[in-house]
């Protein structure tokens, strides 16, 4: 099984499979999260993008996947939010440099631990930059967790005849270790291949899971030497520590709640607004103003009642006023940390 | 999205910037996340405009060894009259 989509692209261009002999199968995996992305995450997006003034960027294929009732941020662009397509995070920042007037703009970062990197320069620009308005839905995944919960789904008899393998390689393993997937050695008893991308990459990997299998080991090998090295990227890892941490759980379409899985953006780089006055944000459209307290509450507390048991609002979007202390208040970072 | 490529660095911009051929193709990308300088003649893996990691020149050519010996180890046997 190979797990990331950037395989199963190079195995179906180069007619892979059809090289392969009748008793090998290759099990297409899960790929990354774009497509378990749960609609109410997305839904959220597409309410976002229309919002005046809001410029909502995200990668392509996110775009298509559609929210609660099939509506997906293409349709929301058709109707005419400001919803964008981006090739490289930065890219968002640029658009957001270039609308100044805007209140904020908004990248939905979403991806395996390779996209993360990228997101987490482009939040030290951020922040090292008065002129960006940036906004952030950081919702990237780990493997690990989905893996297993993959590994545990397969019946046993699949389980026997399709050890997880083959290679989950350079975009998730570019950036962390090799040392990452020893679980799977460890842990299930699989051989795993950590693979390149040419369709001879793809082969000489799958010839050498074959010869693990023969001898019955279970080993982390790595074909991708070039590129992947035990200890991975440093800075990149360092970085992604720096900016994000990982969420307790987080619930994936069609997976459900898996602890772990998901980061999120670190206080100081989601939250770097809110020390600052409130007054000092007059242009804070309504979506991201702190949600009010329920009526009933907000009369005196003695008039509580004990029926009266509202349920804490969910601040869904927290802002954050970052600049507005040293530059002008339109400038400003607002940050969508822990969205729900 | 999930496309890491390998290109070559043709340009250097800045520190963290760098312009790489990808088939032709020119872009500029961050190296923001790569250790130490680049130079040109440099491959990357790039990743949505951020180059992930340098490909290692000597690696690369021992896995093109390998794949060399594969081949030759594959070799249909030649077809006789």
């Amino acid at each position: 099984m190979e797990f990331c989509g950037g395989h199963t692209h190079a195995i179906c261009r180069y007619g892979i499979e059809d090289l392969l002999p009748p008793n090998l199968r290759l099990i297409h995996g899960p790929g990354c999260p774009v497509c378990v992305l749960p609609s109410g995450r997305l839904q959220a997006a597409i309410d976002l993008a229309e919002r005046e003034r809001v410029i909502l960027c995200s990668y392509g294929d996110l775009l298509r996947v559609p929210g609660a009732q099939g509506d997906t941020l293409l349709k929301a662009k058709a109707r005419g939010a400001d919803v964008r397509m981006v090739y490289s995070v930065s890219d968002a920042l640029d658009i957001a440099r270039a609308h100044p007037d805007q209140s904020s703009g908004v990248f939905f970062a979403i991806g395996f631990e390779t996209t993360t990197p990228p997101t987490a320069v482009a939040l030290r620009q951020a922040r090292a930059t008065s002129w960006a308005t940036s906004a952030s839905i950081a919702i990237t995944s780990s493997l690990r967790p989905r893996c297993e919960r993959f590994w545990r789904r397969l019946p046993r008899e699949n389980r026997r005849f399709n050890p997880l393998t083959a290679s989950s390689a350079q975009p998730t393993s570019a950036p962390s270790s090799a040392a990452a997937y020893e679980f799977v050695a460890a842990e299930y008893h699989r051989p795993l291949v950590i693979a390149g991308f040419e369709p001879l990459d793809v082969l000489q990997s799958i010839l050498m899971l074959i010869r693990q299998i023969n001898a019955g080991e279970a080993r982390v090998e790595n074909e991708y030497t070039r590129a992947v090295s035990p200890a991975g990227n440093r800075k990149a890892q360092r970085l992604m520590a720096k900016c994000s941490r990982c969420r307790s759980s987080f619930e994936w379409r069609g997976l459900g709640e898996l602890p772990n899985s998901a980061l999120a953006i670190r206080p100081e780089f989601a939250d770097m607004g809110r020390r600052a006055p409130l007054h000092r944000a007059p242009f804070v459209p309504p979506i991201i103003r702190p949600a009010p307290a329920p009526k009933c509450c907000a009369a005196s507390s003695a008039r509580k009642s004990a029926r009266c048991s509202p349920r804490p609002v969910p601040r869904i979007i927290r802002w954050v006023p970052a600049w507005c202390r040293l530059k002008a208040p339109a400038r400003r970072i607002i940050t969508m940390a822990d969205f729900g | 999205m999930c496309l890491a490529i390998p290109t070559q660095v043709v340009e250097i911009i800045d520190e963290e910037h760098a312009v790489v051929d990808m088939g032709g193709v020119r872009k500029t990308i961050s190296t923001a996340l790569l250790d130490g300088r680049s130079a040109v003649g440099d491959y990357v893996i790039v990743h949505v405009g951020y180059a992930l990691n340098r490909l290692d020149p000597e690696e690369a050519a021992e896995t093109l060894r390998l794949f060399a010996e594969f081949a030759a180890a594959t070799k249909p046997p030649e077809l006789r009259p």
